[in-house]
């Protein structure tokens, strides 16, 4: 059963009862929250993933929660929750939504040290993928979501993850998170597109979650193996334009993105050093989202 | 439910385990920190192959966790040698420094906040000159903290490195010196052995550790750590137990420290709940398995809530309570009445900043 078959009575009295449980890619997750006022946009955004049996062992489980006392009515304050553990400060309570996300990459960062997680966007066409590291700014999220409405699959938007046994990646398809000016972008670019209402004034400014595409969600499970690393960069004005990466560099962009290469030692080198390997590694910089498509387009070709 | 506590006792229960067992399994062991040990536990049993993959996976990240943490103390005590060695002020490891770097069983899967160290009292000033001079800086930015550790802590404010971020304790010796109990910090480091393979670090000897963790675990030991460190207890003592004639030896040694106490409560509780292969001679010697008596009945009431992983799952209506006591009793057995009145006024009436998390590094996952 997916969550969207519940009715909207039903998913709202589960996430402020004992919680909706749903699979996301290789993880199960159970969602509370006393927060009601994000129930509906909660509910698109994850409406084609499956729900998982009572019974079933769940990796995460969180929760939004209202602040405590009088943070509950006076600037009301929403808390992010894992299993009794707070995380972080509180923050207001409008920004509930995307801080049920940013929750769930830390609890993903935080608890998963089985598998190399990289700070990078993912998409897949078959079972070839391109992986998007970059630093905040850079467009990847953009690039990802106009990718996602044109033919590929969303493996992820944040969180790229690979195993260490097989080095294939792992997709989640969770909600893919825009920021300021690309959030109408998208908006124009892929009318179809379930975007949440814009937060404003997020420590990443204006903020819109973007709901992952059905086949997405359903082909989260595909083995994938990462094709091409993408180092994307937005300028305004420039041709979209791939520009080979050596391997040496391309390691490093990997590794600076990883974020628990630290932790996994000899295996997270082993793990970059492998993906590094099988990918073609360029560097791309676009202005406009149709060229850029168009690009991918073309490395999907190649690759049949 | 405590399932942490049956499987560390019996493995083999692990088979008997549902899903939702798994599941809460995986979710006290995360709040004992036991994550790791766990896994080492089970592997070493030979059951690996019996952990679904959901539970598999958490158990080995927090493996690796500990893998790679081991990995930087053995680094960090080269580092710290490194500091010292021009002053001859040796490098003695405790607590989960001295196990990784000794190799002892009770390294195994163990996660920890930091580094600490013994050293000579007459050579703390400089060492903590030279620590500085090499990176290390002093955590703790209130002057009356600064104070209060100074004048009557054992160890300095923790130090943090500018670059690598490891946090380190130095001790001058293993219990406040306004604490009753006064073990001898010189006794201590004239026992101490140095590690093969890695010349010019030392640890307290195999007996002094025990009572070390022992006193710790009963005088200060945080809420959060008290389960693990009653594992540590249990993995030490049977190490030591391998040689029957040690438990004499470590008795006599606990004496001679005035750290009977402590060891004789460490005995107590390692055997119920861990099922730690005490003989009755010692067991009997330090009054460890006694009953009855108003104060050892509180004792129990108090710990047998404390030494669980501090999870919803395992608390009862009298869990905040048995929170205080602990609290209460730590600082009674740290300090005279007077000294407490005064150190507790002045935490009500300028009680500590809450520290602010960023919401999320830009780095790490926007």
């Amino acid at each position: 059963m997916k969550v969207s078959e519940l009715s909207r009575e039903s998913f709202r009295a589960r996430l402020g009862g004992e919680g909706v449980r749903l699979a996301a890619g290789p993880f199960n997750c159970r969602l509370q929250s006393g927060v009601s006022e994000i129930a509906d946009e909660l509910a698109h955004l994850y409406a084609h993933h499956p729900l998982i049996d009572d019974s079933a062992f769940v990796d995460f489980h969180v929760a939004i929660q209202p602040g405590h006392g009088l943070r509950r009515w006076v600037r009301p304050q929403a808390r992010f929750v894992v299993d009794a553990i707070e995380p972080f400060t509180p923050l207001p309570r409008d920004q509930s939504l995307p801080m049920l996300e940013w929750g769930l990459n830390w609890c993903i960062t935080a608890y998963s040290q089985h598998i190399l997680v990289i700070h990078a966007a993912s998409v897949a066409r078959g079972r070839h993928a391109a992986i998007l590291p970059a630093p905040p700014g850079s467009g990847k999220s953009t690039l990802c979501a106009a990718l996602v409405n044109r033919g590929w699959r969303l493996l992820s938007d944040e969180l790229t993850l690979i195993r260490l046994d097989t080095g294939e990646l792992m997709g989640l398809a969770r909600p893919v998170s825009l920021k300021n000016a690309s959030i109408d972008i998208i908006r124009d670019y892929a009318p179809e597109a379930f975007l949440t209402r814009p937060v404003r004034d997020t420590s990443k400014g204006t903020v819109a979650l973007m709901a992952p595409t059905q086949t997405s969600v359903e082909a989260v499970n595909t083995p994938t193996r990462a094709t091409w690393m993408v180092l994307p960069r937005y300028r305004a004005g420039a041709e979209a334009r791939l520009t080979p990466m050596g391997s040496g560099a391309a390691f490093l962009q990997l590794a600076d993105n990883a974020m628990n290469y630290h932790i996994l030692g000899a295996r997270g080198f082993a793990a970059v050093g492998r993906t590094v390997d099988q990918c073609r590694n360029y560097s791309f910089e676009y202005s406009r989202l149709d060229d850029a498509i168009a690009v991918f387009e073309r490395l999907a070709e190649d690759a049949k | 439910m405590n399932l942490v506590l049956s499987v560390l006792r019996q493995a083999e229960s692990i088979r008997q385990l549902g899903p939702s067992e798994w599941d809460l399994l995986i979710r006290q062991c995360r709040h004992a920190n036991l994550l790791g040990r766990l896994y080492e536990r089970l592997r070493a049993a030979g059951l690996e192959a019996e952990i679904p993959d959901r539970p598999r996976n958490h158990l080995q990240s927090g493996a690796f966790m500990a893998e790679q943490q081991q990995f930087s103390i053995r680094r960090e005590a080269r580092f710290l040698r490194e500091a010292l060695a021009p002053y001859e002020i040796p490098v003695i490891l405790l607590k989960g420094a001295a196990y990784v770097a000794a190799g002892l069983p009770a390294a195994q899967g163990r996660l920890f906040a930091d580094v600490d160290i013994l050293v000579p009292h007459d050579h703390l000033g400089t060492a903590e000159s030279a620590l500085m001079l090499t990176g290390w800086q002093s955590t703790v930015s209130d002057a009356y903290d600064q104070r209060y550790y100074r004048r009557w802590m054992h160890e300095l404010p923790a130090m943090r490195h500018i670059f690598r971020g490891t946090t380190l304790d130095v001790h001058h010796t293993i219990l406040p010196p306004t604490a009753r109990l006064k073990p001898d910090a010189r006794l201590l480091i004239e026992a101490s052995v140095e590690i093969p393979g890695l010349p010019g670090v030392r640890t307290l000897s195999l007996q002094d550790l025990i009572l070390h963790s022992a006193s710790h675990l009963f005088h200060e030991g945080e809420p959060d750590n008290l389960l693990r460190d009653l594992t540590d207890l249990d993995m030490l003592l049977r190490h030591l137990g391998q040689d029957d004639t040690a438990w004499d030896g470590l008795a006599d040694r606990a004496e001679r420290l005035q750290l009977s106490g402590p060891l004789s409560l460490a005995l107590r509780y390692t055997a119920r709940l861990l099922a730690t292969p005490v003989p009755v001679r010692i067991s009997k010697r330090l009054g460890s398995d006694a009953t009855g008596g108003i104060g050892r009945h509180l004792l129990d009431q108090l710990y047998n809530r404390m030494l669980r992983p501090q999870h919803p799952s395992t608390a009862d209506g009298f869990t905040p309570l048995a929170r205080k006591a602990l609290y209460i009793r730590a600082h009674w057995l740290r300090m005279p009445p007077l000294l407490l009145a005064y150190h507790l006024a002045h935490k009500a009436l300028f009680p500590p900043a809450q520290e602010a998390l960023p919401a999320m590094d830009d780095k790490k996952a926007a």
